[in-house]
């Protein structure tokens, strides 16, 4: 068990690399629970709200159809990132999920901006099933879930509670975060964790399966200083909002325009010695051009795999590039993420 | 076999001295995924670090317990880092270090007082 952003959290159960390839074989079970839940409830109609939180984020909310869920990310005022998060239109409120260490900034942020219709959820517990048998075993349970696409969020009704359930995760694979109501959340992990293909997954494997799957770890991969662009999330600003209203509108507009100075990009280290976040790059003729920002070993890939920002220049695919590990230089190839083909329902 | 406060183990065979990691250090470490071995017929130091270990979760060094020459390494672990969880007592040896007088050894801990220091 290690503390992170508060709470108790296990490293691993049976050893991060078991763990990692249990969820990409069959299904594996998270306790997110520390990840921060938010339900923003419009204080006239939707459309008003989804107008204010489009002044907070590049992303379109007005768009978002009921009952689907979208990444959002929100922007400061000088274009860089103050937290990634999933939001989810229920109707008639907004369904939001931030990162744990970002949760009270965000609250204090939005509720700044939005006041009271801001309400954070202190009585659910969150729990991701993940893996290519997360939906036949998570629909013993809800019927329901087996129709869902990728993104589709619903409420069921369960002995467990209601349950808030979307198709998404933080893996690659796919699969299916659950809100559940404190009361049932023992109750729910418990009769996953009794089928034959779900076992519990730590913090470990959480990590090198969002690292193969290229998707960024809010503190290391994106921060404050980054902006989207940069980050490589063009793909989460929908065309309806390139024309700016958002914190952070300048930056963003001119770096979609002329491309950013330096970019998010996918290494694969040509040696087996893993590359970690901090380890500097260089160009072959010896010019610092870069960082690791999360690296590791990848064991669906089985060899090292990191990702990091190179300036823009030398940020094309297939560029060799030299790390420093221990003070040798190793080479490395910049490579498209994610490493491993995503497997979502779409 | 002795033990080191570092958790590794040592066994003598002839003139040398092989040198490894516990299982419970392996434990603790988790899945290896790398190893970096020195390179042969190097002098070395008590305390200096020799070799590196890359778990999924971390680097850790391995420290050499006793001045000496490095005669032998574990080519082994640089294709099958696994073997460090797999066998760390047997099979995943790391290095064999030639000493000036094998009676070093008497200062470290035999299995019950290693036993008691991991309790």
């Amino acid at each position: 068990m290690v503390p992170f952003a508060g709470w108790e959290m296990p490293v691993q159960f049976q050893g991060v690399m078991a763990e990692h390839l249990h969820t990409r074989a069959k299904a594996g079970l998270f306790d997110v629970s520390h990840m921060g839940q938010v339900l923003i409830r419009p204080a006239t109609d939707m459309a008003t709200l989804a107008a204010a939180l489009e002044l907070l984020m590049p992303v379109s909310v007005a768009a978002l159809p009921e009952g689907r869920q979208r990444y959002g990310l929100l922007t400061n005022e000088a274009g860089g990132i103050r937290d990634d998060l999933m939001f989810a239109n229920r109707g008639d409120h907004f369904y939001v999920v931030v990162n744990a260490g970002c949760k009270e900034a965000d609250i204090a942020h939005l509720t700044a901006h939005l006041g009271d219709q801001v309400c954070p959820v202190t009585d659910r517990a969150l729990l991701a099933l993940q893996g290519p048998q997360a939906v036949d075993a998570l629909s013993v349970l809800v019927p329901a879930v087996a129709t869902m696409r990728f993104m589709d969020v619903i409420t069921a009704d369960t002995v467990y509670g209601p349950l808030w359930i979307s198709r998404s995760g933080y893996t690659g694979e796919d699969g299916f975060e659950i809100s559940v109501p404190f009361g049932g959340a023992d109750g729910l992990a418990r009769a996953l964790l009794a089928m034959e293909d779900v076992a519990p997954i730590g913090l470990g494997a959480r990590d090198s399966l969002r690292l193969e799957a290229g998707l960024c770890l809010y503190g290391h991969d994106i921060d404050e200083a980054t902006s989207p662009i940069e980050a490589g999330l063009n793909w989460a600003i929908q065309k309806s909002r390139r024309t700016g209203g958002f914190a952070g509108d300048e930056r963003i507009l001119r770096e979609l325009a002329d491309g950013p100075e330096r970019r998010r990009v996918g290494l694969l280290p040509e040696g087996r010695a893993p590359m970690r976040e901090g380890t500097q790059l260089f160009a072959e003729d010896g010019t610092p051009v870069g960082i690791v920002t999360s690296g590791g070993f990848g064991p669906s890939v089985g060899a090292p795999v990191a990702m990091g920002y190179v300036a823009a220049s030398h940020a094309t695919t297939g560029t060799t590039l030299l790390g420093e590990v221990r003070g040798k230089r190793l080479p490395l190839t910049i490579a498209p993420m994610p490493f491993i083909p995503p497997s979502y329902k779409r | 076999m002795k033990y080191t406060e570092d958790h590794e183990w040592l066994r003598v065979e002839g003139d040398y001295i092989v040198v490894g990691i516990t299982e419970h250090a392996a434990t603790q470490l988790g899945d290896v995924v790398f190893v970096e071995l020195p390179e042969v017929e190097t002098q070395v130091a008590a305390g200096d670090e020799i070799v590196v270990i890359e778990s999924v979760k971390a680097a850790s060094d391995i420290l050499a317990p006793i001045d000496g020459e490095i005669v032998e390494v574990n080519d082994e672990l640089a294709v099958t880092p696994g073997l460090v969880n797999e066998d760390p007592t047997g099979r995943a040896w790391f290095f064999k270090l030639k000493v000036d007088d094998l009676d070093v050894l008497d200062q470290f801990m035999d299995e019950d007082e290693y036993n008691d220091l991991i309790g």
